[in-house]
């Protein structure tokens, strides 16, 4: 029997089309354009200066603030400038542009293909180096790796969990290296267990990938004992944070807590992998595996690709736009971001390019609430999304409070299960902000 | 028979007489002394609850201005002097008059000059689409044209042009209570002084971005040239991160600025058509 959460949850179709599509190299650009703000949080301060000649893998942004990670050349070859482009949000971010010239990598890093087992530094070594190489959190967020490993004064974490529920729709890149670098992943989990000092993980991955589950299984089962691998119910949200812990530990992340505040620290598989090719092969992250899919394509594929490539260069290497093609996203469907310009280019965190043609993103016509309580049922958070959207709509910011509207976790559940097309995430969003904005410049108590 | 209906006459009587002074008593004891002013006052005031002075409503302004010492900072935009001066006159204290206002519209980026560079297929708010990207524009700082400030007047004084995809003004039904003011997410409608027979000059452009980039995602972006900064007398025009801000209060409504700015973000209202030397853009629509 799998383990799932408790309240709420959607069944999305699962669409994994590119499932057996192995990770391929993606083929080096001419130029690429780095952002310099991969995540929230400051951007990163270039140290690297117009006409530099350049390392893949060399540093060229270190980090500037607490949430804030370093930055490292993906390609090697020469700065062209360091300027203004628009990020996929059609935002102007600071990118550090670099023309491709051979692929030369820093001698350091060790490209062989043998897994090094033996984990030789030491806790806080381990967090250093994780910063020094700039891994971030690959589940979306992209927070800095380093900061979740070091819980703040008065917290102990007790589990690590990892997460390789992939949840959303269409996405397959976690897949991949689950089933191609396993023993890496578990690797890497064990190499931040002993920065954390804890002694028992989990795996979380969802039933529908049973060839990963087997595999992870075997290798837990033979030489990393305090590793289990724990199968999930496919259900959306089974990837968020405060369900999956819920799933595997039955804990409840309190209202406004973090992971850490019951004892668990969670990980993406495709952060764990960072972290193993950081700390055992001193691979600063500049590459990551992104799913290039949607069904309108003639090919879906699994691609390793590097930092600042662009989208536009994504696609038409895959074959261009189809003709039915509508909307580009960034990640899943359901919690994915719309790519609004096309010369945007990769960040670390970029999980998928999924193609949706006009059909599947078309929104239907909004009719009135139908009190049918499908939102409710459907709300992993325990909230109730048409009560909130209707707040929402008034700006009753109090009653909204009352009603715990900065819970939501995003996940769109409510929107996908109304039947009267309500933009129920849209309106519950901007209150979230809204309420948030207010309760940070509340005097404490 | 006769004795039955008597005495439920008399029994009803009492009960009433008694209830009646039970409330007399509880609502003498439990009276809330209220400035019978606040409601004359009240009556003085337009009605219109917008919440323009930064009351709730013309109770709470009427209740503001009886506690309140002096009427400094107590201003009804929509009555405007004419009221303020009958509400100072019936307290019997002093007022500032204020020069009338309007709200301005800082973006004349319409379809032609500011092309669009995706489609924005989601629900249509502008409070959404700002949390959700830069807009379906080049300029990140322009209208998103989805009309929650139209919705927001209650003056029927702002509608959206679906021509030019932006919001005009009706100067003269705006109250200047600045409803639209707060509801636009990218702060682009601004209180600006009416000015005489409604002359006004402004720069309809918020765009902070370098001028090569503002140029690029619209033709009538203020591209922080500094040329109208120059040719200004009176120093009213200051530039911060290349954008011309125009002081209305030192404005003299010259025009020189009008005619040297080379994108044309410069607007005059309400002036006397200008003879040849240069085609008046879109002034008078507006």
């Amino acid at each position: 029997m799998s383990k799932t959460f408790s309240i709420g949850g959607i069944h999305p179709a699962d669409n994994k089309i590119s499932l057996n599509s192995a990770i391929e190299n993606f083929p080096l650009m001419e130029v690429a354009y780095i952002s310099l703000s991969q995540h929230l949080g400051a951007p990163a301060e270039p140290v690297v200066a117009k006409g530099d000649i350049v390392k893949t893998g060399q540093l060229i942004a270190k980090a500037n603030g607490f949430i804030s990670a370093n930055v490292h050349s993906s390609v090697s070859g020469s700065v062209v400038s360091i300027e203004q482009f628009p990020d996929l949000t059609g935002n102007l971010i600071q990118h550090i542009v670099i023309k491709v010239e051979g692929d030369d990598w820093v001698e350091d890093i060790d490209r062989s293909t043998e897994i090094v087992r033996e984990i030789k530094l030491s806790g806080p070594e381990i967090i250093a180096k994780i910063a020094e190489c700039g891994v971030v959190g690959l589940g979306g967020a992209a927070f800095p790796t380093h900061i979740k490993l070091s819980p703040p004064p008065g917290k102990k974490a007790e589990y690590i969990i990892i997460n390789g529920a992939e949840c959303e729709p269409y996405l397959t890149s976690d897949y991949r290296i689950m089933l191609e670098k396993p023993e890496q992943i578990i690797i890497g989990t064990m190499i931040m267990m002993k920065a954390l000092n804890v002694k028992k993980g989990f795996i979380g991955v969802e039933n529908n990938k049973p060839k990963a589950i087997k595999k992870l299984k075997e290798l837990c089962s033979k030489s990393y004992r305090g590793l289990k691998v724990v199968p999930l119910m496919k259900k959306y949200p089974q990837g968020g944070e405060k369900q999956l812990i819920e799933a595997i530990l039955k804990r409840e992340v309190p209202s406004m807590g973090l992971p850490i505040d019951t004892g668990v620290v969670v990980q993406n598989v495709g952060t764990a992998l960072a972290v193993y090719e950081a700390v055992q092969k001193n691979k600063p992250l500049f590459e990551g595996i992104v799913t290039v899919t949607g069904k309108c394509m003639t090919e879906q594929r699994n691609f390793r690709m590097r930092v600042g490539t662009t989208f536009e260069s994504v696609i038409f290497a895959v074959g261009g736009f189809p003709r039915d093609a509508e909307k580009l996203i960034s990640g899943g469907p359901m919690m994915g971001k719309a790519v609004s310009r096309i010369e945007a280019s990769m960040v670390k965190s970029t999980s998928s390019l999924l193609l949706l043609t006009e059909s599947e993103t078309r929104r239907g016509e909004e009719g009135n609430c139908i009190r049918c309580a499908k939102c409710v049922e459907a709300c992993p958070m325990g909230l109730e999304p048409f009560l909130l959207n209707r707040l929402s709509r008034s700006c009753r910011v109090e009653d909204l409070e009352a009603n715990l509207v900065y819970d939501c976790i995003e996940c769109g559940s409510c929107m996908y299960s109304c039947p009267a097309n309500i933009p129920l995430l849209d309106t519950i969003r901007i209150s979230k902000a809204q309420v948030l904005k207010i309760l940070r410049n509340r005097p404490k108590k | 028979m006769i004795t039955t209906i008597i005495f439920t006459i008399v029994c009803l009587s009492l009960l009433g007489l008694g209830l009646a002074l039970i409330l007399y008593f509880t609502a003498q004891k439990f009276k809330v002394e209220e400035d019978p002013r606040i409601d004359d006052v009240e009556a003085i005031l337009p009605g219109a609850n917008c919440g323009g002075c930064g009351f709730a409503g013309c109770r709470a302004f009427a209740e503001g201005c009886v506690k309140a010492e002096t009427l400094d900072n107590m201003f009804c935009p929509v009555g405007g002097n004419a009221v303020m001066k009958s509400v100072a006159g019936y307290l019997g204290s002093e007022m500032e008059e204020k020069a009338p206002q309007t709200a301005v519209v800082r973006c004349n980026g319409n379809c032609d000059s500011r092309p669009k560079v995706n489609n924005y297929d989601g629900y249509a708010s502008c409070a959404v689409m700002a949390s959700l990207y830069a807009g379906d524009t080049g300029c990140k700082y322009g209208c998103l044209g989805q009309g929650d400030c139209e919705l927001s007047c209650k003056f029927d004084a702002l509608k959206m042009n679906p021509r030019t995809g932006l919001p005009e003004i009706d100067a003269d039904k705006c109250t200047s209570c600045g409803a639209c003011v707060k509801i636009c997410p990218k702060m682009i409608i601004e209180l600006r002084n009416k000015g005489p027979k409604g002359k006004r000059i402004f720069v309809s452009c918020i765009n902070k971005d370098k001028g090569g980039i503002a140029k690029k995602a619209c033709a009538v972006a203020c591209i922080g040239c500094t040329k109208c900064q120059k040719v200004c007398a009176y120093d009213a025009i200051t530039m911060s991160s290349n954008l011309a801000y125009i002081d209305y209060n030192k404005c003299k409504l010259c025009r020189k600025c009008v005619v040297e700015c080379p994108t044309n973000a410069i607007w005059e209202v309400n002036f006397p058509v200008r003879v040849p030397k240069r085609e008046v853009a879109a002034t008078e629509e507006h």
